[in-house]
């Protein structure tokens, strides 16, 4: 069997580091010691698969899953998972979880003095078509202290995990909402070294996936590794 | 065309109210072939301290050295009740553990073979990007042949080999810091 074709490297700053000492927790979990750098096999670049099949449809609605409405800004989500040759990814899985609209999530660990709201869990899936869209159904969540630094605060974000087709692909992110004022003072965002970069974690205002007199529309497109254009040599 | 990979951000402390409904650790129902295997272990930060809020994934071929994905052409046996994806959690203690078989031999660069392993990903509150691992299993002449293991500093090979506690438990794992340190791969 010949050598399977590698997922590229990402641009130089783009992605953060692991140490990163303005997000504190970055300080005891960072590695230390020099990755080791192999060549990419058959078990990087296959991964676990998944399918409409394996997600209900309803699980794309997180405005949907209690017996009222949740509070909050509702919001319309919608955007494609491409790799970086620019082609569709079908059948990502996305996985969805965020505070509610008090900046509260429902977790016995978060103790952020802000109500939960019993309407609300905060967690979604989904899977992306063969165009590689995706849309899912929420409210805008609210910003919450954190301690990281004296009067820290994250901004408004979504955490989405995202399952391409190979393990190389894995990623985990968070994105954002424009015109947030307090996204230049947190470590998790400026993480990322180039400002460039750093912007496309900040979701788009998307007037067309508005829903007149029900819910605004936000546009985020996620980008996975894609494949080297030529195979691995052989070594 | 070329497009920027999205940059990655961390899971954070509450990734489990959305992965504690997907935890798979069971990885092999009954009806798959192989050696079963339970691997446990705890994962540590640098002041040796437990993490809590710790997901680790695996992924992992068959006993027969088939992976359950289109790329793998091989023509070797396909179990379709086998995934080969695991999820677990890190509790209060840093501590996870999961139930397997051991996988097959899978090729290697150029025309070499693999020796049985795991590839693992590590996330966490505090890990912008996640790490990437592997699980290795002790008495295995093959891990001498592994490629990979090959470019690992030999005296940091151990840490990506469980250890045997007993016949089908195995011990491994995640250091993030210090002498110990889990060796980590940026693939």
């Amino acid at each position: 069997m010949s050598d399977p074709r590698a997922y590229r490297r990402s641009y130089w700053e783009t992605q953060p580091e692991y140490l990163y000492p303005p997000y504190k927790s970055t300080v005891k979990r960072a590695p230390t010691k020099p990755l080791v750098m192999p060549p990419q096999t058959i078990s990087e670049i296959t991964g676990p698969l998944f399918g409409h099949d394996d997600v209900r449809p309803e699980e794309a609605d997180l405005t949907g899953q209690h017996a009222g409405e949740p509070l909050g800004e509702r919001m319309i989500v919608t955007g494609r998972v491409l790799d970086e040759n620019g082609r569709p990814v079908r059948d990502a899985l996305i996985e969805i979880w965020q505070a509610n609209a008090a900046g509260r999530y429902r977790h016995a660990v978060d103790q952020h003095d802000a109500p939960l709201d019993p309407n609300f869990t905060g967690c979604g899936r989904v899977v992306t078509d063969e165009n590689g869209r995706y849309e899912f159904k929420t409210i805008k969540p609210g910003a919450y202290p954190w301690r990281n630094h004296y009067n820290s605060w994250r901004p408004a974000h979504i955490h989405l995990s995202i399952f391409g087709h190979g393990f190389a692909q894995r990623l985990v992110t968070q994105f954002y909402f424009p015109g947030d004022p307090l996204l230049e003072y947190d470590p998790m965002y400026m993480s990322v070294p180039d400002e460039r970069a750093r912007k496309r974690l900040i979701a788009e205002f998307d007037w067309e996936h508005t829903v007149p007199e029900h819910a605004l529309g936000y546009r985020f497109d996620i980008v996975l590794r894609g494949r080297d254009a030529t195979p691995m040599e052989r070594r | 065309m070329s497009l920027f990979l999205t940059p990655s951000q961390t899971t954070g402390p509450f990734v489990a109210i959305s992965f504690e409904r997907t935890v798979v650790d069971d990885v092999a129902p009954p009806s798959v072939a192989g050696d079963r295997v339970t691997i446990r272990g705890r994962v540590l930060d640098g002041d040796g301290k437990p993490v809590d809020d710790a997901v680790i994934e695996t992924w992992q071929a068959n006993s027969h050295g088939k992976y359950a994905h289109p790329e793998d052409t091989r023509e070797k046996l396909l179990e379709p009740e086998f995934k080969g994806f695991g999820r677990v959690l890190s509790d209060r203690h840093g501590a996870f553990r999961f139930k397997t078989i051991k996988p097959g031999r899978v090729p290697g660069p150029g025309d070499t073979l693999q020796a049985p392993h795991l590839v693992v990903l590590v996330f966490m509150r505090g890990l912008l990007k996640h790490l990437v691992t592997r699980i290795y299993f002790p008495d295995e002449p093959s891990n001498s042949e592994d490629a990979i293991l090959a470019l690992v500093p030999p005296e940091r090979r151990s840490t990506l080999v469980a250890r045997k506690v007993e016949d089908g438990l195995f011990e491994w794992n995640v250091v993030l810091q210090g002498d110990q340190e889990t060796v980590f791969f940026d693939y």
